[in-house]
């Protein structure tokens, strides 16, 4: 109890606390979110733009080919199923803490309700949030989707989600953050602590898709124990105000492995700050860390970051931005740490336009130059991520289709 | 076919080729000889239209049609094709990819992949690590699919193993063959062709009609690809230098 007072305490004093990077949001500006809104069963009955929201960041309405599907509207939960409880289990943060003891240990012990504003909100809030745990041993053939929906104008949401994958066991989570159509001002604070056990793996793929003036905040801290693997990866093509995000993960048992992959494209009026940082804490720990981002006129930040504090640990970063406008800034910021002596960490960094030699390459063979600008942009956001429904992909097509026109 | 009229380029302001006057006939299959550096591939990289090749003097017609200030793809479109000699890393563009589209989603090239040893090669980066060999088949490859009325053929042969060689040299004479045989009358059938070859190897595969001596950025003589091949093989390029200044 002395303890949870003291959080709050912490928390309170931090809700003036700006975040070390990013557009300073001011809270007061937004109202929060509905904590009360409707269930709904059967997705498909939602209306036709609905289900084009949520299909447009993976989010599949008749929920073939997922395990389970949880949609979280404003601040309430409006949709939580699973085809086979045995498998996975997924319900509400809040209804988890009131199910099993053990969830409060898992909840803000990764990420510090008093770390910055929005996470001193989000805590103060009590907010809720997905819950997904992968049973020991359990290997989910299908993922799991989730959408973190704003459905009201100007309004905070906050959400805490917290997915633990037990020993040996493996999940695949598609998230997918979107606005409801005609919500064009807003603000989305999300924590989210992922705990993968040891010989675990969880695959994690997040898609956003917000709009022109919403300010994003996720907050994001992954633990990987032994011989675990954490797979990130993460999407944004669409115009957003701000999306500020440093995702954290902690190599915390021997061999544990991850990747994350980045793709984002910053549109006019857009900053994209997108960080990834590994701290490898254990030994013989791996990690990849790929970002590969486009500006169209916005602005870009790729932070890559990896620290290294125990031996045999082997990290490579990528970073590549492609500039499509002179509008439009990219910044690399590779950060390599070494705190032993046996640690292999390396970088490569590019940011720059698109080589006029590849543009006419592909125009000798008959393509225009459009076509080939388009078949580029596409290659180079192309990192391989599995599980993207069509739709998505359709609209990740035509995404990549306008920014070859534009490119010209 | 393609008529090149006192050509003069210059890359950054470096002057590369001067005149040249060149023709290549209807289903003619020219080929071009020259020490390193004579301009040659600037040649065919002026022909096909790239940047940083600039033409400051003299016309490019193909078809009958002034191409001088045409773009890459325009020139593609009205039928000209090129087999690069130093083909840019495409990075996260596959292979597939490409041909699916040169080939407007008719994926017919699948048997010539297998021939050519390219379908271990279908699902990965254009060029990122390829070998020189792995090069010249992919680029031979998508030439194919491309199927353009003339093709510009960069060293075709260099650094292709043996075994490789001949598929290669089948598949250039497919290429560039037609379905007629009579030798009388080579413009009625076959595309046309100018090739860039420094062995003459691929000349055992395609039936060459008439060769050019580059210099220097100059034409310094045109003849009997054959007997040119022989000229140089024996006496190099020296006596060619030479008899152009005797000629002048």
């Amino acid at each position: 109890m002395q303890d949870e007072l003291s959080l709050k305490k912490k928390a309170e004093d931090a809700l003036n606390k700006s975040a070390a990077y990013g557009e300073d949001f001011n809270l007061d500006d937004y109202e929060i979110a509905s904590r009360e809104e409707k269930i709904t069963e059967d997705l498909t009955k939602l209306s036709s733009d609905d289900q084009k929201t949520l299909l447009n960041v993976g989010v599949v309405p008749n929920e073939e080919n997922r395990s389970g599907t949880f949609i979280m509207l404003n601040n309430a939960v409006s949709h939580a199923s699973v085809k086979q409880d045995d498998e996975v289990e997924l319900m509400s943060h809040q209804d988890a803490i009131k199910k099993y003891d053990w969830v409060k240990d898992y909840s803000w012990k990764l990420v510090k309700p008093d770390a910055d504003k929005y996470t001193a909100m989000t805590y103060l809030q009590n907010a809720d949030g997905y819950f997904i745990r992968a049973p020991a041993g359990k290997k989910s053939k299908m993922p799991v989707q989730t959408c973190l929906l704003i459905g009201s104008k100007e309004v905070s949401q906050t959400v805490h989600n917290i997915i633990v994958v037990e020993e040996g066991a493996q999940l695949d989570v598609i998230t997918g953050c979107s606005t409801r159509k005609g919500v064009e001002k807003g603000l989305h604070l999300g924590i989210s602590e992922m705990y993968v056990k040891k010989g675990a793996t969880l695959n994690f793929t997040m898609i956003h898709n917000w709009a022109e003036q919403i300010g994003v905040r996720p907050r994001t801290v992954v633990h990987v124990e032994e011989g675990g693997t954490y797979i990130n990866n993460y999407i944004t093509l669409k115009s957003v105000r701000s999306i500020q995000m440093y995702p954290t993960v902690l190599l915390e048992g021997k061999g544990a492995f991850t990747r994350l992959n980045s793709i984002g494209v910053a549109h006019p009026g857009s900053e994209l700050d997108l960080g990834s940082r590994v701290i490898f804490n254990a030994p013989d720990t791996k990690a990849e860390l790929i970002s590969r981002t486009i500006t169209t006129g916005g602005k870009v930040i790729a932070r890559g970051e990896m620290i290294g504090n125990a031996d045999g640990a082997k990290g490579h970063l990528e970073c590549h931005g492609l500039v499509l406008s002179s509008e439009g800034t990219q910044r690399a910021i590779p950060i390599l740490e070494a705190n032993v002596e046996d640690i292999e960490l390396s970088h490569e960094a590019a940011v720059g336009r698109i080589a006029r030699e590849q543009i006419e390459y592909l125009m000798a063979r008959g393509l225009t130059e459009e076509e080939a600008v388009g078949m580029i942009v596409r290659g180079f956001l192309d990192v391989g991520i599995q599980g993207i429904p069509d739709e998505l992909k359709a609209s990740i097509d035509e995404t990549i289709a306008k920014i070859g026109e534009k490119a010209i | 076919m393609l008529e090149i009229q006192n050509l003069t380029v210059e890359i950054g302001g470096r002057r590369i080729l001067n005149g040249i006057n060149l023709n290549v006939e209807d289903g003619f299959k020219n080929v071009l000889f020259g020490p390193n550096g004579a301009g040659k591939s600037a040649l065919l990289m002026t022909l096909m239209g790239f940047s940083g090749y600039k033409v400051v003097e003299g016309k490019i017609i193909f078809k009958g049609e002034d191409i001088t200030n045409m773009s890459v793809y325009e020139r593609a479109q009205m039928g000209l094709g090129i087999m690069a000699q130093r083909p840019p890393n495409m990075s996260g563009v596959k292979l597939r990819n490409l041909l699916d589209v040169i080939s407007k989603n008719d994926s017919k090239y699948d048997e010539l992949a297998e021939t050519l040893d390219m379908v271990r090669f279908l699902d990965r980066d254009i060029n990122v690590g390829f070998s020189g060999g792995e090069i010249k088949r992919s680029e031979l490859l998508q030439l194919s699919v491309q199927n353009p009325d003339m093709v510009l053929l960069d060293e075709p042969e260099s650094g292709v193993d043996l075994v490789s060689i001949e598929q290669l040299g089948i598949t250039i004479k497919n290429l560039l063959g037609g379905k007629g045989k009579c030798a009388g009358e080579r413009c009625k059938h076959g595309k046309s062709a100018l090739i860039i070859t420094h062995t003459g190897q691929v000349l055992d595969y395609v039936e060459a009609d008439r060769g050019f001596i580059l210099c220097n950025g100059r034409v310094m003589c045109s003849g009997n690809p054959h007997e040119m091949l022989e000229d140089i093989k024996s006496q190099g390029y020296e006596e060619c230098v030479k008899c152009k200044m005797n000629y002048l």
